[in-house]
């Protein structure tokens, strides 16, 4: 175990290593952890409340001000301040993001290492839907799926309600990334050497695949992530979020439909599509370079070599016919 | 396998695909409370329960749900009968048929727009690697990745309302609405421009992409070499040699973006307010129309798999090589 524990360490080292040079990940990195930290400080950014009216001295609620002293994005149609909005915004936004691309992440692994490890007739079937599903247009796909969940009335939140259907549909590409991935893997001999010595299937999946598969997981999980952050705006924009709890998308809905444009209120509709911007670009910039980093044609590791699969004896050829210095 | 096999292939997974969607489409409506017929009648209409019986036979809503309702219903369709829209109060194919031109005008210049500029600048990216050209399109692509489609037409709008006096919404001013097209013809002209920058803009930063790693690749060949040697000029081994062959993927790009450039339609429609199939699905999405949903999806997916399967034949007409796939 401790072995295992030593060459964990090491690799991470390696990869931080590379990691540090490349100034597009660094770049990427920083823009994720600054919107992350939004989320998680919202309260402490701001004084307001997002529902709050902010008053002038009169005690007038102050409709679409300019940034000011009262707030450096200024307030909406209904005097509240947009900072706050976009500061609570962004915990729906990411976690909308974040869960949904796991959900689909994890879907698409486990139908792609299926597919890929035990092949035939499981392996065709997932072909032939993925196949199905990419042909289908996404977003009335989505669109009409939402309108049917929410009618039904069952009492899930309009935010579940959007991380189920985005990650129900996004898991394909990642299911044929981890199958090719897993297909390559597959015809290595270490594998064939675990078979020869009786190991099961789920203890070749375990122990060999998914650690080989895992970096690239890993790097594109943070792809899927930031499609599915624009996904969940654009949803939200056409009118499917929760407007109790208003993402980024949901803000620019209001922005829209609350003609915020027609009186040139800036601050309303761009802060959250600048927003918008920033946590995708960090998301790609990173999963960019990790996808680099964590390939795993690039780098060797330690399950290819030969060590711990032979038994060393003195009788081996090569020894006895080389001579000692 | 020959071609022969690939197209029959193509077809059956096309005409898989469309029993999926359409299986969907009846079944994800039938899922939803509430009784068809109220929805005909008006909800505050008092009738005897005999009528209303009387009318569910006439609908054939009495009858069990799976085979015959089903059947008669594919039936219907296939005839080309979608229902009568609630909130319209019109024949569902009368109303989609009446603002399919008017969506099949933007998208075809905005896609006719977005493809030319793409390879053209794909081209040069590719040929002068690494350059200013080359460095500079590339973050192009990346940043109008990152954009959400909706919020760049909000800026579009409000910048070229505000800046260039181009109108904000609509196919055609409000006196010239029911013209003959070529009457007012600059109307629309004058109306497309901001829309079709936005669909251009989206776009463009992914054919750009495909064009300029394909034209890297052709590039790399050897017969690239073999005319360089025998003192071609750049441009002309260019124009005779790597156009071509580098334009291949893009027509399967095509092909893949049909899906998501309905995608873009339903916002871009939205947002500028311009009356077509996108803006048409969102309406019914936001009333609850559901013959109108059902319809218009219908469409847009038979639409997009229809166009696919030809874009795959096209594709084998152009390229030699899969036909020996």
């Amino acid at each position: 175990m401790s072995e295992r524990w030593f060459l964990l360490k090491r690799n991470l080292a390696e990869f931080w290593r590379v990691f540090r040079r490349n100034r597009m990940g660094k770049i990427g990195a920083f823009l994720l952890a600054t919107s992350v930290l939004m989320a998680i400080f919202a309260p402490a950014l701001t004084p307001y409340e997002p529902t709050e009216t902010i008053r002038d001295a009169n005690g007038r609620g102050l409709t679409f001000a300019p940034p000011s002293e009262h707030g450096p994005l200024g307030t909406d149609d209904a005097g509240r301040d947009v900072w706050t909005q976009l500061a609570y915004g962004s915990r729906i936004s990411l976690m909308v993001g974040f869960v949904a691309g796991f959900l689909s992440m994890a879907i698409g692994s486990l139908l792609g290492i299926l597919a890929g490890y035990f092949g035939g007739w499981i392996d065709t079937l997932l072909m032939r839907v993925t196949d199905v599903l990419l042909v289908i247009p996404d977003i009335p796909l989505m669109l009409i799926l939402v309108a049917t969940f929410r009618r039904l009335e069952v009492g899930i939140s309009p935010t579940v309600i959007l991380i189920m259907v985005i990650g129900l549909l996004y898991w394909t590409s990642t299911a044929r990334l981890i199958r090719s991935q897993v297909l390559s893997i597959k015809e290595r001999q270490f594998v064939a050497r675990a078979r020869a010595i009786g190991a099961g299937h789920w203890h070749i999946i375990r122990k060999h695949i998914i650690p080989q598969v895992m970096p690239l997981i890993v790097a594109n999980t943070v792809l899927i992530v930031s499609t599915a952050i624009l996904t969940e705006s654009g949803l939200s924009f056409l009118g499917l979020g929760d407007p109790t709890q208003p993402s980024w998308g949901t803000m620019l809905n209001f922005a829209f439909a609350r003609n915020a444009i027609s009186n040139s209120a800036w601050w309303f509709y761009l802060p959250p599509g600048l927003a918008i911007v920033w946590v995708t670009l960090g998301c790609v910039l990173l999963g960019n370079v990790l996808e680099e980093i964590l390939n795993p044609r690039l780098t060797s590791h330690h399950l290819e070599s030969e060590a711990n699969m032979v038994a060393r004896t003195s009788s081996r050829p090569a020894e006895s016919g080389v001579s000692g210095k | 396998m020959n071609r022969r096999d690939y197209l029959i292939r193509k077809v059956l997974m096309a005409i898989l695909t469309l029993a999926v969607v359409v299986t969907l489409d009846f079944f994800l409506f039938r899922v939803l409370p509430g009784d068809p017929v109220r929805a005909v009648i008006g909800r505050n209409v008092r009738i005897p329960k005999e009528t209303q019986d009387a009318l569910r036979a006439q609908f054939g809503l009495d009858k069990p749900v799976f085979p015959e309702q089903f059947f008669a219903t594919l039936g219907q369709w296939a005839q080309g009968n979608l229902g009568v829209s609630w909130s319209l109060r019109q024949p569902v194919g009368e109303v989609l048929v009446a603002k399919l031109g008017n969506t099949l005008l933007l998208v075809t210049s905005g896609q006719v727009l977005s493809i030319s500029l793409g390879v053209a600048l794909g081209l040069f990216a590719g040929w002068k690697r690494k350059t200013a050209i080359d460095v500079s399109a590339l973050t192009f692509s990346l940043i109008t990745w990152a954009i959400p489609t909706f919020w760049l037409g909000i800026i579009l709008l409000a910048a070229g309302s505000t800046w260039l006096g181009l109108p904000t919404g609509n196919v055609v001013e409000p006196g010239n609405i029911g013209k003959p097209f070529f009457e007012v013809l600059p109307d629309i002209v004058r109306h497309l421009i901001l829309p079709t920058l936005t669909f251009t803009i989206v776009y463009l930063g992914e054919y750009m992409l495909i064009m300029r790693s394909s034209v890297l690749e052709v590039l790399s060949e050897d017969y690239i070499l073999t005319a360089k040697a025998k003192g071609m000029t750049h441009w002309q081994v260019l124009r005779k040699h790597a156009m071509k062959n580098a334009m291949l993927p893009i027509v399967t790009l095509i092909a893949l973006n049909l899906g998501f450039t309905v995608a873009g339609a339903i916002y871009i429609e939205t947002v500028f307010s311009y009356d077509g199939l996108g803006k048409l699905f969102q309406t019914a999405l936001d009333k609850q129309d559901y013959p109108l949903l059902q319809g218009a999806f219908l469409l847009l997916a038979v639409a997009v798999i229809i166009a696919n399967m030809l874009a795959d034949f096209l594709y084998t007409y152009l390229d030699p090589r899969v036909r020996q796939v």
